[in-house]
C-alpha cells in the first residue's frame, strides 16, 4: 500500500500546472464560450501532453499510466477551470486515436433520457466532431453533423454551452455493455476530480482574499466566522481527494481482494466519490462567494464560474442522489456476499 | 498510488485471519456495556493473548517488544479485528495510543524498561489526567500543582474527564511546575501510580448512561521526580506528542465499528417500517413499505457510508505520509480526520434517527429491535466532536496552522 502521489506523479501534476498557465489562463479561457472563441491549438498542446491517452497502451500512443495518474492530472484541469469535453476526450480515446491526439473533438451523451421525460443534453456541440451516446448495453457514434439540436442560449456555464435534443439518431454501435460500464465508471470518477480541483481551488481563492480584504479594522480571516468556515472547506477537500483518489485505483487494480475492504468494491467507490466530490466543490465555492461579500456576487470576479461549473459537473455520469444510492444498496449486497 | 495489498500483505492477513478465527472464540462473550470493572480483565485477557502471539504493539518499534509492522499491515490487523468482531482497546486506550507512544519519544532508558513491556503484555492500565475543571479547550491553563521537595513533587488540585481513572494503575498526568513562567512554560508530564495517597477518583456518568470517566482529586500526592518524562518546563511540548498520535491514527478501529455499525443500520432499515406514511394514507394504513424503500432514507444511509469510506481512504493517505515523514500523521491530515470523523458520526446519528423514528427509545438492543447499539453510538458522537480538542478547535488549529489565517491570541 502506498496511498500518496510519488516523485513522478509530482512532476506529472507540475507539468500539467505549467501547460495551464501558459495555455488556459483564466482571464482568457472565461471568454470561450462557443467553437468560434474556443483556442483548438491550447487544446491539441493538452492533448499532446498526454492528458487524454496516458491510460492508453504505448501501441495506441498512450503511457501505460493509470486511472489514478489521469485523475490527477483532472484535479489539475478542474483547478484551473479549463473549458472543452475533456472528459470525453479521455474515454472517447479508447476507439478514436485523432480524439485522443486533439486533431478532432468528441462529446458524450451519457445515458440520454427514455422518449417523453425530457430532451437529451449536448456539451460542448458546436466544438465536436462526433458524439458518443451511452445508452443501456451499448456506446455509438454518431457525427455531430447529423443530430438535430437547439442550442441553449444562456446557458448556466458560460463557457460550456449547451444543446437540447428530442431524438438521438441510433448511429454505428462501437461498443457493448462492457465499454459501456467502463465509460460510465471513468466519466464519473474523472468528473469527481474536475469536481475535486474545483473545489480545492475556490477555497484557495477564499483564503487568499480573507487574509488581504480588511473590516472592522483587521483581515476578515481572522474572524472565527470565517476560519471555521474556511477550515471545513478545506477538510471537505481532503476527504474528497482521498475518496476519489481510492475510487480511480480501484478501477486500475479492479475488484480483487477483500470484501472487508470497501475500495474492493469498485462501483461503491466510484459512487462514494462522487457524492463527496460533489458535495465539496458545490459548497466550497458558495462558501468562497460569501467570504468574498459583494465582490463574489459580480460577474467580474471569476468565483461564480467554478459554482457554475460544479453545479453541471456534479450531474454528469451519475447524480449525487444516484451515487448515494448505488452505496446504500452495495451495503446489502455486502451482507448477502 | 496502490491499495491493493502485496504478496506479503496478503500472507499477513490470511495469518491474521485464521489467528482470529481460532483465537477470538475461546476468549468468551465481553462484559455488559459501562461494566469496567469486569472490562479491565476481559481486555487484559485479550491483550496477553495478543500479546503471546506477537500482535501487541502492532505499529510499535521492535526495539521496544512491539512488532514493527509496516503501515499496511497495521491497518490490515485492525480492519481484520474489526470485521471478526474482535475487542477494542477499551481500557488499554491511553496506554497503547498515548502514554506507550508517548513514553517511546520521550521516555527515560528506565521509564521505557518498566512501562513498555507492561503495557504490551496488558498488565498496567493507563489514565489520561489532562483537562481539570477550568482547563477544557484552553488546556494550558491547568492549574494543578507540582512543588518540589527534595527528589518528590508534590502535587495538589483537580482532574476531569480522566477516561479509565478508576480501573488504571498509572496516569500521564500533566502539573504545573512553574506558576510564574508563561503558561505554555511552566508545565511538567508526570506518571503517577494510582495507588498514591492522596489519590480520590469519583466516577462521572456521561450521557450514555455509564461510567467511562471520573474525576480525580489530588491531595498532597508524593511522585517521585524520576516519574518526570522529558525535562521539567517542557510538559507542553510532551503532550503535543500526545495528541499527534491520538488525533492520527487512534480513531481508526472506531471508524470500522462504525462502517459495520451503518450496514446493520442498513438491514435493520429493510426491516422497519410498520405505520410509515399513515400521516397520508390514514391512521393505521400498513403500505407494507420499509424504511429501505424510502428513497430519501436510503440515499441518506448511502451518503453516509460514502462518507466513512472516504475516511477509510484518508486513513491509508494519512499513514503513508506519517510512515514517509517519521514523525507521526501531519497536523492538516489528522485534525481533517477528527473533525470529518466527528461529523460523519452525526450524521450517522441523524440517519439512525430517520430509520428507528419511533423506536428511539430504548439505549439497550430490545427482542427483535436492535435499537440501542445504534442509539448508544448517537450519543457516543459527540463524546467524538468534544474530546480530544473539540470540533471548534480542531477548525482554530485547521484555519491558523494550515491555511495561515490569524491565531485567535
Amino acid at each position: 500500500m502506498f496511498f500518496d502521489l510519488d516523485d513522478d506523479a509530482l512532476a506529472l501534476r507540475s507539468a500539467v500546472r505549467e501547460l495551464c498557465g501558459e495555455y488556459f489562463p483564466l482571464e482568457t479561457t472565461r471568454e470561450w464560450t462557443g467553437a468560434s472563441s474556443f483556442d483548438r491549438a491550447a487544446w491539441r498542446e493538452l492533448a499532446e501532453l498526454g492528458a487524454f491517452t496516458m491510460s492508453q497502451s504505448s501501441e495506441r500512443g498512450g503511457l501505460d499510466l493509470g486511472i489514478a495518474d489521469v485523475g490527477l492530472v483532472f484535479q489539475v484541469l478542474g483547478a484551473q477551470l479549463v473549458p472543452g469535453p475533456l472528459v470525453a476526450a479521455s474515454l472517447a480515446a479508447d476507439v478514436d486515436e485523432s480524439v485522443g491526439t486533439g486533431e478532432s473533438i468528441a462529446t458524450v451523451v451519457a445515458d440520454p433520457p427514455t422518449p417523453g421525460t425530457g430532451p437529451a443534453v449536448i456539451w460542448h456541440l458546436d466544438l465536436a466532431d462526433t458524439v458518443y451516446i451511452i445508452d443501456g448495453d451499448r456506446v455509438s457514434k454518431v457525427a455531430a453533423t447529423d443530430i438535430a439540436a437547439t442550442p441553449v442560449p444562456n446557458p448556466l456555464d458560460p463557457t460550456t454551452p449547451v444543446w437540447l435534443a428530442d431524438t438521438l439518431p441510433a448511429g454505428e454501435q462501437v461498443g457493448g455493455a462492457e465499454l459501456a460500464r467502463s465509460w460510465r465508471l471513468r466519466g464519473s470518477v474523472l468528473s469527481s476530480a474536475l469536481l475535486v480541483g474545483n473545489a480545492e481551488r475556490t477555497v484557495e481563492l477564499a483564503v487568499t482574499y480573507a487574509k488581504q480584504r480588511e473590516q472592522f479594522g483587521r483581515v476578515i480571516g481572522g474572524f472565527q466566522a470565517l476560519k471555521h468556515l474556511l477550515a471545513d472547506s478545506f477538510v471537505k477537500v481532503e476527504v474528497a481527494r482521498a475518496a476519489v483518489d481510492a475510487a480511480a485505483v480501484a478501477l486500475d487494480e479492479g475488484p480483487a481482494g477483500v470484501a472487508a475492504d470497501p475500495a474492493a468494491l469498485v462501483a461503491r467507490a466510484v459512487a462514494g466519490a462522487r457524492v463527496l466530490a460533489a458535495r465539496a466543490a458545490t459548497t466550497n465555492a458558495k462558501n468562497a462567494i460569501q467570504v468574498h461579500g459583494g465582490m463574489g456576487f459580480t460577474w467580474e470576479t471569476t468565483i461564480h464560474l467554478y459554482l457554475k461549473r460544479a453545479w453541471l459537473l456534479q450531474n454528469a455520469y451519475t447524480t449525487p442522489d444516484e451515487a448515494s444510492d448505488v452505496v446504500a444498496r452495495s451495503l446489502v449486497l455486502e451482507r448477502a456476499s | 498510488m496502490r491499495l491493493r495489498d502485496s504478496e506479503s500483505d496478503a500472507r499477513f492477513r490470511k495469518e491474521v485471519r485464521g489467528w482470529l478465527a481460532e483465537n477470538l472464540p475461546k476468549l468468551g462473550p465481553a462484559p455488559a456495556f459501562g461494566d469496567w470493572v469486569s472490562r479491565r480483565g476481559y481486555d487484559q485477557r485479550w491483550q496477553a493473548t495478543l500479546h503471546d502471539a506477537g500482535y501487541a504493539g502492532i505499529d510499535w518499534p521492535t526495539e521496544v517488544g512491539g512488532r514493527g509492522a509496516s503501515p499496511s499491515e497495521h491497518l490490515i490487523f485492525l480492519a481484520e479485528a474489526a470485521a471478526a468482531g474482535a475487542p477494542d482497546l477499551g481500557v488499554h486506550f491511553v496506554g497503547q495510543l498515548h502514554a506507550g507512544p508517548t513514553l517511546i519519544a520521550e521516555g527515560s532508558e528506565e521509564q521505557q524498561a518498566y512501562h513498555l513491556p507492561r503495557i504490551l503484555r496488558g498488565e498496567s492500565v493507563w489514565c489520561q489526567g489532562f483537562s481539570e475543571p477550568g482547563a477544557g479547550s484552553d488546556l494550558a491553563s491547568l492549574r494543578t500543582r507540582a512543588v518540589r521537595d527534595g527528589d518528590h513533587y508534590v502535587v495538589s488540585g483537580s482532574k476531569i474527564w480522566t477516561s479509565y481513572g478508576f480501573v488504571a494503575d498509572f496516569c500521564e498526568l500533566l502539573v504545573r511546575t512553574d506558576p510564574d513562567a508563561p503558561r505554555h512554560r511552566g508545565i511538567s508530564w508526570l506518571i503517577m501510580p494510582m495507588d498514591l495517597p492522596g489519590i480520590d477518583v469519583r466516577p462521572l456518568r456521561t450521557i450514555q448512561g455509564e461510567s467511562e470517566f471520573a474525576e480525580m482529586y489530588l491531595d498532597d500526592v508524593r511522585i517521585p521526580v524520576p516519574n518526570r518524562v522529558g525535562p521539567e518546563n517542557d510538559g507542553w511540548r510532551v503532550a503535543m506528542v500526545t495528541f499527534s498520535f491520538e488525533r492520527g491514527t487512534a480513531l481508526v478501529r472506531e471508524l470500522l465499528t462504525a462502517m459495520g455499525l451503518v450496514r446493520e443500520l442498513a438491514e435493520l432499515a429493510r426491516t422497519l417500517g410498520a405505520g410509515r406514511g399513515h400521516v397520508v394514507a390514514g391512521a393505521g394504513a400498513h403500505t407494507g413499505r420499509t424504511a429501505w424503500d424510502d428513497d430519501g432514507l436510503r440515499r441518506e444511509i448511502g451518503a453516509v457510508a460514502a462518507e466513512l469510506d472516504a475516511l477509510w481512504a484518508l486513513t491509508y493517505r494519512n499513514v503513508t505520509r506519517a510512515a514517509a515523514g517519521g514523525a507521526g500523521v501531519p497536523v492538516a491530515g489528522g485534525s481533517a480526520f477528527k473533525l470529518s470523523y466527528s461529523e460523519a458520526l452525526h450524521h450517522l446519528g441523524a440517519a439512525t434517527s430517520n430509520v428507528v423514528e419511533r423506536y428511539a427509545i430504548s439505549l439497550d438492543d430490545l427482542p427483535g429491535l436492535p435499537i440501542g447499539r445504534h442509539l448508544q453510538h448517537h450519543l457516543h458522537a459527540f463524546a467524538i466532536s468534544i474530546g480530544a480538542g473539540t470540533s471548534q478547535i480542531q477548525r482554530n488549529i485547521l484555519a491558523e496552522r494550515v491555511l495561515g489565517l490569524p491565531r485567535e491570541r
